[in-house]
C-alpha cells in the first residue's frame, strides 16, 4: 500500500459518532449588531437635526417665512425615516426570544436572519445620510460662503442663457471630433495591422504616432496646433478658423487613444474566427471587414463611450487658445461678478449631457445581446 | 498521380515537431479517415492542406499542382478547399444565412440571390431552412456544426477538410452531423477527416491512416485496420479505445 492511499484512509472519519453539524443550536439575539446600529442611527438622526436647524436659521434670515420652516420640520421627520428598519430589527429580536422560549429552532433562525438584515439596511442608509449631512454641513460652512460661491442661484439664472449659446460651441466641436475620431482611429488600428513585410513602415509610423499623442496632453496639442499652426504662416491654413485647428488638435489625441480602443477590440476576437474566415478564401482585409471589426466594435463600445466622454471633457480645454466655450465664459462671468456660479453651471451642463449618453449605451448593448444570445 | 499526393512534409511549432517526414495520398472521391492519438498531427496536417499552417519541408499537390511553398496564392487555394473545424468557428455577428453567404458573395462573386439560393438548398439539406434567420449562439452545438457544414459547402469545394468535428457535441448530437458527412460521402465528395468516432470511421472510410508521432504509421482499408492491424501501436492505440468502449 503507498503512503498516499494509507494517508486518504484516515482523512476520511467515519460518520455518526454523535457528530453533529456546526450551524446547530439555538440562536441568540445579535446584540452587538443591534446596540451599533442604535447608536450609529441616533448619531446620524442628531447630526441630521443640528444640520437642519443650522440651514433653518440661515435660510430664514435671507427668505423668511412660513416655508422655510415647514421645510425644516418635513426634513426633521423625514431624517427619522432611518429608525424604520431598526425598530423592525428590535421586534425581530423579540421574536427570537419568544421562538426560543418554545424552543423553535427554525422559527427563531428566520427571526435572527432577518434581525440582522434590518440591521445592516439601518446602518447603509445611516452611513449614506451622514454623508448627506457632511456635504450639507461643507456648503453652510463659514456663513454659508461655500453654497454662495458655487450655486448663487440668482446668477445662475442671469447667466444660463450666456453660458448655453456658449455651451453649443462645445457641443459643435465634440460632436464634429467624434465623427472623425471614430474614422480616424479605425484607420490608424487597422495601419497597426498592416499585413507582411510591406506594412512594416506603416505598421512603425502607426504604432509610434499612438504612443507619441498619447503621451502628449491635450492641452499642449490644443496649445501648439491652435497657435502654432497659424504663426507658420502657411497661406492655405491661413482661412482656418481657431476652432477647426482646437477639433484637428483634439481628433490628433483622442484619434491615438481611440485607436488603441479599436485594437484592443480586434486582438479580443478569437483567432479561430480569423482561422474561419481566411479558410474560406476571404482575404486579410475582407476578413478585418466583415468578421473582425465587426465583432471587435461590439466589444469595444463601453471604453469608446468612455473616450466620447473624456473628449468632450476635453472641449473645456480649448479656451487656453482663446476659442468662447462655455467654460471661457463662464470664466469670464466669473471674474466680473467674483463669484464661481456660472461655472458650477457648466459643469452641470456636463453632467447632464454625459448621464443620458451612459444609460442609451447601456440599453443598446443590452439589446444587442438578446438578440445574439441564448436564453432570452 | 494521385488527386492529393502529400510529399514528405515536416512542420513543427518552434523547437516542437507536429509533423515528420509524412506522406500520404488521396485519390477523388475517397473518403479518408486520420486516427490517431492526440498530439499525433492529424489537426496541423488539415491546417497544412488548407493553407492555414506553413509547412517547413516537403510539398504538398493537388491534380499535379503544387499548393505549398513560396508562390501560392493561399487565398485562391482556400476557395477549393474547404475545412470544417472542431469548434463550429461561425460568425456569431451573422445570422445562419449571412455566415453562409459572406464567402459566396464576397469572394466568388455570386450575386446575392444566387448566394441565398445556394445557401437556402443546402440549409434544406441538412434540415435547418428554418433557421436560416437565426444567430448561431442561439442554436444547439449540433445545429452549429451543420451551418459550418454547410458554410463550407456553399464555396463548393473540391476537398473537404474535416477536423474533429463532433468532438465538442453532446453524445446525442453527434449522429446528426455524422449522418450528412455520410450523406456528402455517398455524393462523391472527396473528403479528409480527423476523428475520434471509430465506428463511424470505419463504416464511412475508404481508407484509414493510423498517425503516430506526426507520421503515417498504418494505413489500409477500415477492415483491415479496425479488425487486423498489423503493426504493434496501432493495436495498442486500438485496444485502448476499445477498453474505453468507444468503439
Amino acid at each position: 500500500m503507498s503512503n498516499a492511499t494509507r494517508h486518504s484512509a484516515h482523512l476520511i472519519k467515519p460518520a455518526g459518532n454523535g457528530r453533529r453539524l456546526r450551524i446547530g443550536g439555538m440562536p441568540r439575539v445579535p446584540a452587538a449588531l443591534l446596540i451599533l446600529s442604535i447608536a450609529v442611527v441616533c448619531a446620524v438622526v442628531a447630526g441630521s437635526w443640528y444640520t437642519i436647524a443650522a440651514a433653518r436659521a440661515s435660510l430664514a434670515a435671507e427668505l423668511g417665512g412660513l416655508w422655510v420652516d415647514a421645510a425644516a420640520a418635513l426634513l426633521a421627520v423625514l431624517s427619522v425615516l432611518v429608525a424604520w428598519p431598526l425598530a423592525r430589527a428590535i421586534r425581530r429580536c423579540g421574536s427570537i426570544r419568544k421562538a426560543a422560549r418554545r424552543q423553535d429552532v427554525s422559527e427563531a433562525r428566520v427571526a435572527r436572519s432577518s434581525a440582522r438584515d434590518q440591521c445592516f439596511i439601518a446602518l447603509g442608509y445611516a452611513l449614506a445620510q451622514l454623508i448627506v449631512i457632511v456635504a450639507c454641513q461643507f456648503l453652510l460652512a463659514n456663513n454659508q460662503t461655500v453654497a454662495k460661491t458655487f450655486f448663487l442661484a440668482p446668477l445662475m439664472i442671469k447667466t444660463f442663457p450666456l453660458v448655453l449659446a456658449a455651451f453649443w460651441t462645445n457641443i459643435e466641436i465634440f460632436l464634429v471630433a467624434e465623427v472623425l475620431v471614430l474614422v480616424w482611429g479605425l484607420a490608424v488600428a487597422l495601419a497597426m495591422f498592416a499585413p507582411g513585410a510591406g506594412g512594416r513602415p506603416l505598421r512603425f509610423i502607426a504604432t509610434a504616432y499612438v504612443d507619441i499623442f498619447r503621451a502628449i496632453p491635450a492641452v499642449l496639442v490644443i496649445y501648439l496646433v491652435g497657435f502654432g499652426i497659424p504663426l507658420t504662416g502657411i497661406s492655405f491654413l491661413k482661412e482656418i478658423s481657431s476652432t477647426t485647428f482646437v477639433i484637428i488638435a483634439l481628433t490628433l489625441t483622442v484619434g491615438a487613444y481611440v485607436a488603441e480602443i479599436y485594437r484592443a477590440g480586434i486582438l479580443s476576437i478569437h483567432w479561430s474566427q480569423t482561422a474561419a474566415a481566411r479558410s474560406l478564401g476571404l482575404s486579410h482585409m475582407q476578413t478585418l471587414r466583415f468578421v473582425i471589426v465587426p465583432q471587435g466594435i461590439r466589444q469595444i463600445i463601453p471604453p469608446l463611450l468612455n473616450a466620447f466622454i473624456a473628449l468632450q471633457k476635453d472641449t473645456a480645454l480649448v479656451s487656453v487658445v482663446g476659442v468662447i466655450d462655455s467654460f471661457n465664459q463662464s470664466m469670464l462671468i466669473a471674474s466680473n461678478y467674483y463669484n464661481l456660479s456660472a461655472v458650477t453651471t457648466v459643469a452641470l451642463l456636463f453632467v447632464v449631457i454625459s448621464i443620458p449618453q451612459t444609460r442609451f449605451v447601456e440599453r443598446m448593448m443590452q439589446r444587442d445581446r438578446r438578440r445574439m444570445r441564448a436564453g432570452a | 498521380m494521385s488527386f492529393i499526393d502529400i510529399r514528405d512534409i515536416s512542420k513543427s511549432y518552434g523547437e516542437v515537431p507536429v509533423i515528420k517526414n509524412l506522406s500520404m495520398s488521396v485519390e477523388e472521391h475517397e473518403v479518408v479517415c486520420l486516427i490517431g492519438p492526440s498530439g499525433s498531427g492529424k489537426s496541423t496536417l488539415l491546417r497544412c492542406i488548407n493553407g492555414l499552417e506553413a509547412i517547413d519541408d516537403g510539398e504538398i499537390q493537388v491534380h499535379g499542382d503544387r499548393i505549398t511553398g513560396p508562390g501560392v496564392d493561399v487565398d485562391a487555394l482556400r476557395q477549393d478547399i474547404g475545412i470544417v473545424f472542431q469548434g463550429y468557428n461561425l460568425f456569431p455577428h451573422m445570422t445562419v444565412l449571412e455566415n453562409i453567404t459572406l464567402a459566396p458573395i464576397r469572394v466568388l462573386r455570386q450575386s446575392r440571390d444566387e448566394a441565398k439560393e445556394n445557401a437556402m438548398a443546402l440549409l434544406k439539406r441538412v434540415g435547418l431552412a428554418h433557421k436560416a434567420k437565426e444567430y448561431p449562439d442561439r442554436m444547439s452545438g449540433g445545429q452549429q456544426q451543420r451551418v459550418a457544414i454547410v458554410r463550407a459547402m456553399a464555396m463548393d469545394p473540391m476537398v473537404l477538410l474535416l477536423d474533429e468535428i463532433t468532438s465538442a457535441l453532446d453524445p446525442e448530437l453527434v449522429s446528426e452531423v455524422l449522418n450528412i458527412v455520410r450523406d456528402l460521402a455517398s455524393d462523391g465528395m472527396t473528403m479528409l477527416l480527423a476523428t475520434h468516432e471509430m465506428g463511424f470511421a470505419r463504416e464511412v472510410s475508404t481508407k484509414v491512416c493510423f498517425l503516430c508521432d506526426g507520421s503515417v504509421y498504418e494505413e489500409g482499408p477500415p477492415e483491415q485496420i479496425f479488425g487486423d492491424p498489423s503493426r504493434d501501436r496501432t493495436r495498442a492505440f486500438l485496444r485502448s479505445i476499445r477498453e474505453a468502449k468507444r468503439i
